[in-house]
């Protein structure tokens, strides 16, 4: 804990008596910052003088027979960690010290402290840095999957969209240093562009309940915070490279921080990774190779009474698209699946070809908060953020380099908020949100736009309070307002416009008819509401029971409103609805834990229904002069997500600890009453670790993932064969097998410099080299999943 | 006096961070309201004229899908039927026909040949077909090719053009593999 102090100093004298008679009186008063009451008890001390004394009753405390000039206060109470104030003495001297002295405050106290949730009755998920660094050569969904509850959707090994209990995409927000991050999240093959090495503190609320960051997270929301920066003048660093045996290659970041006593901090940090073809177990992957750079910097100060950052980070990574995964109709498709081979496979690479795409990010901040006394904190943030992809394709002619894909997305965001905190055990915090962001869409790809340009506007409101009834008792609280407006301007093909059956509800936004195509304008307002309200109950020291009701609005998004064409990655034209509405979920969890030092577990159930639930999914078939495409619509319907999430760990003895983690969610489209499509099948993870602090702190771990076969999907469909000249059954939505993977990990420390500066790990995944197939990789259809990958992690703090 | 100093260079500082996002805002908010242009597809093959000749006798087949694709099915013709017993010499055009005038790829299929291959089934009253082409590495392509026509009936011909296939292949689409550009089938009579 932290307290502040506030210079405020009286000459109670004006008079210039001769500095050297050390006849002055220093008169302090200590007050709690929240409330303004008197503080008793604490310690004063004037260092190196050998006086010392306590605040009485009244917060006050008195010291005589002072020279003038500079000393120094050592001030400290029973439940705080002491301060240092600095404060010159020119005759009797009075001064007015603030503690803060409530417990949570100051994010530096994060450090020492145990899990600090986001919300009080929301379930979560924490990553430990050990777990981050761990996936530091991996993705962002990678790391996440750790986490019970949460899984992913994969375009490959190098694209990984997170899943929070079985909901994906817009509906999960992801917070980059406290930026809503703004990358395009809703396609498929769209993952986050963050780098995990930047940003290490990693948590995730399921659900909607942090309402402060969204009101539209009815997946939830992934959390990624930079680690605090200690208040000390120190300069240290931190460097980590991972060297991987598939796909032959590495990355390497390093961070850089100086920070000052005063608070003052600058941080840089940077990372590579370079990868080749991944293998499979009996075929090498042809184009998967991935380039990823990632650099950011942050200058600040934090004070208890006032702080400031400024903040930019920069992402680009150019991904390979596997080459077979690139099909031209249905008949490829169909071919494809009953292969079960790759038909391209060419020798190993570094080079990444079409198809492949590039996407650069960039997002900047400026931050400023200031604390009240005996009120609270205020916030104010700006962040702009530039989101650049570009989608190759495999073209011919003079257009074989040129984009299929050309997109800018530029957001800008203000938000201010207050958190008034000066009532004990009741915490209100309320906000405001403005956002505009513009959408462009590059025509000179050649290639029809598959997201129109747009502008968007947003703006949030929102309040949500923490109430402590009883010691063992929280409730907590929230509402918020979303309004958001989007005004496109979209091309549509005359014969779409007319089959879609726009041209009799949407006549009115025609701008332009030039013959085979309409130029429309497109303007859409949505007014959501969100809420939650939940309680978390103590029993005993280590049981805790949380219950949250969270009430989520979601207005649809670009693609699931406009999206009109041929998607090659899949064989399947997409097509978006203009008639969409907002979604709106209830979601009830619940989750019983305890946590001894023993053992302990986490019970947590859910029900998420959705009204309106915006699903994509194969609904017909249409013929072209290339041969049958199936038709992939966006469509409402009302969805039901059930789950479970289940931990236990025990801790055998001083060295042997298992941890055993069980998730499940069943999705059902309730006025079908058929299975939801890519909801992840239930998985079973259970490891075994042993350390021994005496073998230089040795961490041996084995680590094993069973993931059962998704028995719950959509029919498949049945497409006209062109080369078969008959119907036949799309064998798209079965799922692949069960499969069992084991990972092996091994870490020790050395003392190079510093005590345990030095941290050398070796991790085995696909330790027995299986081949299996994942239901929720897109690219399950043509190609196994990876085999046998051994890597070597080194980490240096310095 | 320090306080006031303070509270000073806070306000300054808000100040500045207000006017600097506004300042940013109202900069992108200048965004013209210009229309964006029309995106005339390039590339596409939107119609595919094959004829079959034997004796002056022209009978041509084609495919005619405009709106590429949209929800628009290709318009398939069959001009006439062909003789019973009879080898026909037969040569394709592709064309695009969304740019005026019609772009001809039949030309960029000949100049990437060794990238791109015709595969021609025939069934039915159709009952023999023979590549006269082939690429630099003497491949087949089937730009001009021969069909023969068996007895009276009616002959089913499947045309798939594959863009990058393994080449060479056993004739077969399971083998070559590649990306399908061109799949259509005709329905002909043969008299």
């Amino acid at each position: 804990m932290k307290y502040n102090v506030i210079l405020l100093f009286v000459c109670l004298w004006g008079s210039i008596s001769t500095a050297q008679e050390c006849k002055s009186i220093l008169l302090g008063e200590i007050i709690d910052f929240h409330n303004n009451t008197p503080l008793t008890g604490a310690t004063v001390i004037i260092t190196g003088k050998n006086k010392q004394t306590v605040s009485n009753n009244q917060g006050k405390f008195r010291f005589e027979k002072l020279c003038d000039g500079i000393l120094e206060l050592e001030v400290s109470h029973p439940e705080c960690t002491s301060e240092f104030i600095t404060l010159t003495i020119n005759g009797d001297t009075y001064k007015k010290i603030l503690l803060e002295h409530h417990l949570e405050e100051l994010d530096e106290v994060k450090v020492t402290g145990a899990i600090a949730n986001n919300t009080s009755s929301a379930q979560e998920g924490r990553l430990s840095l050990k777990e981050v660094e761990k996936y530091s050569g991996n993705s962002l969904g990678d790391a996440l999957k750790t986490l019970t509850g949460v899984s992913s959707l994969n375009t490959g090994a190098n694209i990984v969209k997170p899943v929070i209990q079985g909901l994906m995409g817009s509906r999960v927000l992801i917070l980059n240093n406290n930026v809503r991050m703004q990358d395009m999240e809703w396609g498929e093959e769209h993952a986050p562009n963050v780098d995990i090495n930047a940003n290490q503190d990693i948590s995730v609320v399921k659900g909607a309940a942090a309402l402060e960051y969204g009101g539209d997270a009815i997946g939830g929301v992934i959390i990624m915070n930079p680690l605090p920066i200690i208040r000390t003048d120190s300069l240290f660093g931190k460097t980590q490279t991972n060297l991987f045996s598939n796909g032959r290659g590495g990355n390497i970041t390093t961070s850089l921080t100086k920070s000052y006593n005063s608070g003052f901090y600058i941080k840089g940090q940077g990372s590579f990774k370079q990868l080749g073809d991944l293998e499979t177990p009996n075929y090498l992957l042809t184009n998967t190779g991935i380039q990823e750079k990632g650099a950011s910097i942050s200058i600040g100060k934090r004070d208890f009474l006032q702080g400031y950052e400024a903040y930019y980070s920069f992402f680009d990574s150019d991904i390979g698209i596997l080459r077979a995964s690139h099909i031209g109709n249905v008949d490829d498709l169909i071919q494809s699946i009953n292969s079960q081979q790759p038909n391209s496979i060419n020798d190993f690479s570094y080079i990444i070809e079409q198809p492949n795409q590039e996407v650069t990010h960039h997002l900047g901040k400026l931050n400023y908060y200031r604390r009240f006394e005996g009120l609270g904190k205020l916030n104010v943030q700006y962040d702009f953020q530039e989101n650049r992809r570009l989608e190759y394709d495999v073209r011919v002619g003079a257009d074989a380099n040129k984009a299929s894909l050309d997109l800018s997305l530029t957001t800008h965001s203000i938000s201010t908020d207050f958190r008034f905190d000066s009532k004990d055990g009741l915490e209100v915090k309320t906000g405001l949100l403005g956002r505009y962001q513009i959408n462009f869409a590059n025509p000179d790809t050649g290639v029809r736009r598959l997201i129109p340009d747009y502008n968007k506007y947003d703006f949030g409101v929102f309040g949500v309070a923490e109430y402590k009834l009883k010691d063992n008792l929280m409730l907590d609280m929230g509402i918020r307002y979303d309004f958001s407006r989007i005004d496109a301007k979209k091309f549509y093909r005359v014969s779409r416009w007319d089959e879609r059956g726009y041209d009799e509800d949407f006549s009115a936004i025609i701008l332009e008819d030039l013959g085979t195509q309409l130029l429309t304008n497109p303007i859409f307002d949505f007014h959501n509401i969100s809420a939650t309200a939940g309680f978390e109950y103590q029993f005993g020291k280590e049981t805790k029971l949380r219950f949250n009701y969270a009430l989520a609005q979601r207005a649809p998004n670009p693609s699931e409103l406009f999206s009109e064409g041929l998607h090659h990655s899949a064989a399947r034209i997409e097509l978006g609805d203009l008639r969409l509405k907002s979604e709106t979920a209830n979601k009830v969890s619940l989750s019983l834990e305890k946590n001894s030092s023993k053992w302990g577990y986490t019970l947590a159930p859910y029900l998420n229904t959705i009204n309106d639930f915006i699903v994509l999914e194969p609904t017909a078939v249409e013929f072209t002069i290339r041969g049958a495409f199936p038709v992939w619509a966006y469509r409402q319907t009302n969805a039901q997500l059930i789950g479970l999430d289940a931990s236990v760990y025990n801790n055998w003895s001083l060295k042997i600890r298992t941890d055993h983690n069980f998730s499940w969610v069943s999705g059902t489209d309730i006025s079908a009453n058929i299975p939801l499509i890519n909801i992840p099948p239930a998985n079973f993870n259970n490891s075994i670790s042993y350390r021994n602090p005496n073998w230089k702190n040795l961490i041996l771990g084995l680590e094993s993932r069973y993931v059962f076969e998704q028995k719950r999907f959509p029919p498949n469909i049945n497409v006209f064969s062109p080369e078969q000249q008959q119907e036949v059954e799309l064998v798209i939505n079965t799922p692949p097998p069960a499969y069992h993977l084991l990972a092996l990990d091994a870490e020790t420390s050395y003392s190079i410099r510093n005590k345990n500066d030095l941290n050398v790990g070796l991790r085995i995944t696909n330790l027995l080299d299986t081949s299996y197939r994942e239901y929720l990789n897109r690219l399950r259809y043509f190609v196994d999943d990876l085999g046998r990958n051994i890597s070597l992690r080194i980490i240096y703090n310095y | 006096m320090k306080t006031i100093k303070r509270v000073q260079k806070q306000t300054k500082m808000k100040t500045t961070l207000i006017l600097l996002s506004l300042g940013l805002m109202t900069l992108s908010c200048s965004n013209d309201d210009d229309n964006p242009v029309a995106v005339d597809e390039e590339e596409v093959i939107t119609t595919m004229n094959i004829s079959l000749t034997a004796a002056g006798n022209t009978v041509t087949l084609s495919s005619q899908d405009l709106d590429g694709d949209g929800p628009n099915a290709p318009e398939i013709n069959v001009t006439g039927t062909l003789s019973a017993n009879t080898v026909y010499t037969g040569s394709i055009e592709l064309l695009n026909e969304t740019e005026s005038p019609a772009e001809d790829i039949t030309l960029e299929v000949a100049e990437e040949d060794d990238e791109h291959q015709f595969f021609y089934n025939v069934s039915g009253a159709l009952s023999g077909f023979d590549y006269v082409d082939v690429d630099g590495n003497n491949n087949p392509v089937g730009l001009s090719f021969t069909i023969t026509t068996g007895d009276a009936g009616t002959g089913i011909l499947q045309v798939t053009l594959r863009h990058e296939p393994k080449k060479p292949n056993d004739g077969t689409l399971a083998d070559a593999g590649g990306e399908t550009d061109i799949a259509q089938s005709f329905s002909i009579g043969v008299e």
